[in-house]
């Protein structure tokens, strides 16, 4: 008991030293604010740099990085320097929400970019819309994180503060039930997902559409994310008579899940969402992933003009990791919370206000510009209005565009 | 189509991997009555010494039938090597303290084992690739067979056999059979406890290191969390078939594999069971097993005596 209460003495004293002394270094610079240094003002990213998904979690931390260099770079806001704090979630929503509260906690962060997973999404946005701190995730597409548990009937949107880059299921999985049953011509599909809010919810919107369309689900499975044994679920795939299987989840169950679904004697391809489009679920699926498909949010990054510049300067600042599957989402993001910044900063004659960062949420609402991944702006739940998807499939060991295309319901 | 030879084959594969790791747990339950939770670890180091062998000794583009012998061996090194300096000093000093304090220390030890390999082996934060032995899958009426499990079904067996040979034959075998059953009066017919203890600990780790080799080949990756699932799946299949039983062990380990694979296939046609049924609920039914099991026969399926000493 003695040292329970030296710790929460400790971290008091530790939280309190933190604050002083970006109040301090604030106060500092906003003396020299009519020179050239000016007010420090930090992003914070939340996305699992370590772990299974660290491919994704790094190329969103980078890409946010990049989005603060290039903002200092041009002088984008005059008397601002942006700065990033990344912090590893670990894909765990009791991580990220510790990580929220450390966010909220530091009083030079002003947005946050992040998280990766819809699931700890969910506890992180409450502690942020307290704060009035605003929070864009790239990569979210759980629907009720906007629009409600009810979004299917009655739409709501619950946290002000929390925005997204990144399409919702509710049009992916149908855009995928579409490609599915209508250019790649399988009717008889099988449903399989790790029961997270991410999977569930992808397979449920794609299972609707599906049959909807014509289709027959021949079977559904849910898998168990800690195991990587899939054989028996992998037999009866193969026995169900399906030409298709879908998955909802993400690429390290989804490679071991195809190639032990292939080496069962089932040759059909594996389909995904987003989650699983990742250059690891090649490598984990093996040389029988060919033809696998995947869709993601947006048009491919490569092949739109507004990315080229982009993707040239990534190279240029020579990350270790690549940009993976959300790294324009989270340039555009990191790049909406700037704006927003910039606008807040511009209305009060060049000085942050002292409720900045209720301000900043206000002015994300009406942020709209031309980004990496197209038209960046938000409508009435925080949702990005670009609804465009891409089918991706395996070719040659690597992921290549298929089709883009909006869907329309 | 009947799908239950291909169910069967696929438990009987799970469950074999069970049982390599199970027989760690069981003969150091039999000798010093410790719960080694850190023997998952040590087959998960077993697993990364392989692939080290692999990537970092062995000439790029050797062939799998060389690699693999080498393999084996390298796995085998690095998983006895952590379990004995383990047993040294991590276990030996608190051998007369209290129960309590080397399980805990075992807790400790596995997740510093899964930390370590984390945070220092090169490219260890994300799965890494496991080499696969070529040549496709092979068909025997409706079973698919593949490449990799043919390993499984040619190390489980034999490490048995030759497990079985060492203790019931040879000399040392029959020191650890008689330090089981009273540790003070083996001291005093003259066995060396204290070495019969580290080739227990040896042996564990040994046959822990097949089943990693095994597990690489199978799943085609290794990934520093691999231990602890399968682990407390071993340790599970352990008390099934009877701890301190080796033959126990690998039964028990074929049983469990069995029941949840064919819980994944089965259990969902059950009329009203479409909710429990599936690869998430595979655990439960295992689980309910294990239950009913030890209901009836609390000291598991071969246990001999009840935990007298536990």
């Amino acid at each position: 008991m003695r040292q329970r209460s030296l710790i929460t003495i400790t971290a008091a004293l530790a939280a309190g030293a933190l604050t002083l002394t970006a109040c301090g270094s604030r106060d500092d610079d906003g003396g020299s604010d009519s020179g050239s240094g000016g007010t420090k003002v930090v992003i914070g990213v939340d996305a699992p740099l370590t772990g299974d998904l660290s491919a994704l979690g790094l190329g969103i931390k980078n890409s946010v990085d990049l989005a603060a260099k290039t903002a200092n770079k041009q002088k984008l806001v005059d008397g601002v320097t942006f700065e990033i704090k990344a912090l590893d979630d670990q894909a765990q929503p009791s991580s990220g929400q510790a990580n929220a509260s450390t966010l909220v906690a530091d009083k030079s962060v002003y947005g946050v970019v992040g998280p990766l997973n819809s699931s700890v999404a969910e506890s992180m946005q409450k502690v942020f819309d307290d704060a009035k701190l605003v929070e864009i995730s790239p990569a979210n597409t759980g629907p009720a994180l906007t629009q409600g548990v009810d979004w299917q009937t009655k739409k709501v949107r619950t946290y002000k503060s929390y925005f997204r880059t990144a399409t919702t299921d509710a049009i992916q999985g149908p855009f995928a039930a579409q490609y599915v049953y209508n250019d790649a011509k399988k009717k008889n599909v099988f449903v399989i997902d790790d029961k997270k809010t991410y999977g569930a919810g992808l397979a449920a919107t794609f299972t609707e559409e599906f049959k909807k369309l014509g289709g027959k689900v021949v079977g559904t499975d849910h898998i168990d994310p800690d195991t990587k044994d899939f054989s028996a679920v992998a037999t009866k795939v193969k026995n169900s008579g399906a030409d298709v299987v879908y998955y909802g989840g993400e690429y390290p169950q989804a490679g071991p899940l195809s190639k032990q679904i292939k080496a069962a004697g089932a040759k059909i391809p594996l389909v995904g969402g987003d989650g699983i489009y990742d250059p690891t679920f090649v490598e984990l699926a093996g040389a029988n992933s060919a033809g696998d498909l995947a869709t993601s949010v947006g048009a491919p990054v490569e092949t739109l003009d507004s990315a080229k510049q982009f993707v040239a300067d990534y190279k240029a600042a020579g990350y270790k990791e690549e940009y993976a599957a959300y790294g324009g989402y989270s340039y555009d993001a990191a790049w909406a919370i700037i704006l927003a910044v910039k606008k807040v900063v511009e209305d009060n004659d060049g000085k942050l206000p002292s409720d900045a960062r209720a301000k900043i949420t206000a002015a994300t609402q009406n942020v709209s510009f031309d980004g990496v991944t197209g038209k960046v702006s938000f409508d009435e739940y925080g949702d990005a209005t670009n609804k465009q998807l891409t089918v991706y499939a395996v070719e040659n060991g690597a992921w290549k565009a298929v089709k883009s295309g909006t869907y329309t319901g | 189509m009947n799908e239950l030879p291909q169910q069967l084959v696929n438990g009987l594969l799970l469950g074999a991997m069970y049982g390599l790791v199970a027989i760690g747990y069981t003969m150091v339950y039999g000798i010093v009555q410790l719960i080694n939770f850190a023997h998952g670890e040590i087959f998960m180091i077993g697993g990364f010494g392989a692939l080290t062998v692999y990537l970092y000794v062995l000439p790029d583009g050797t062939t799998m039938w060389v690699a693999l012998p080498l393999m084996l061996v390298g796995a085998v090194i690095a998983a006895v090597l952590v379990a004995v300096g383990a047993e040294r000093f991590a276990y030996r000093p608190l051998r007369t303290a209290p129960r309590l304090a080397p399980l805990i220390t075992a807790i400790g030890l596995s997740l510093a084992l899964q930390q370590a390999v984390w945070a220092w082996y090169p490219g260890a934060k994300e799965s890494i690739n496991f080499p696969e032995i070529p040549g496709g899958p092979f068909e025997i009426g409706s079973v698919t067979i593949q490449t990799g499990d043919i390993f499984l079904f040619i190390a489980a067996p034999v490490s048995m056999a030759i497990l079985a040979y060492f203790v019931m034959k040879t000399r040392t075998g029959r020191g650890m059979q008689a330090t089981a059953q009273d540790p003070d009066t083996a001291k005093l017919m003259g066995i060396n406890t204290d070495r019969i203890i580290v080739v227990a600990f040896a042996l564990g780790a040994l046959f822990a290191a097949v089943g990693a080799v095994a597990y690489g080949l199978k799943y085609g990756q290794v990934q520093f969390r691999m231990g602890f699932i399968l682990g407390l799946k071993a340790f599970t299949a352990a008390v099934l078939g009877g701890i301190g039983n080796i033959y126990g062990a690998m039964l028990g380990g074929l049983v469990l594999g069995l029941a949840e694979t064919m819980a994944t296939a089965y259990i969902a046609d059950v009329p009203g069971f479409d909710l429990l049924g599936g690869q998430s609920w595979a655990n439960v039914w295992a689980f309910v097993l294990l239950i009913l099991v030890l209901l009836v026969r609390p000291q598991g399926l071969l246990g001999e005596r009840v935990a007298d000493r536990a």
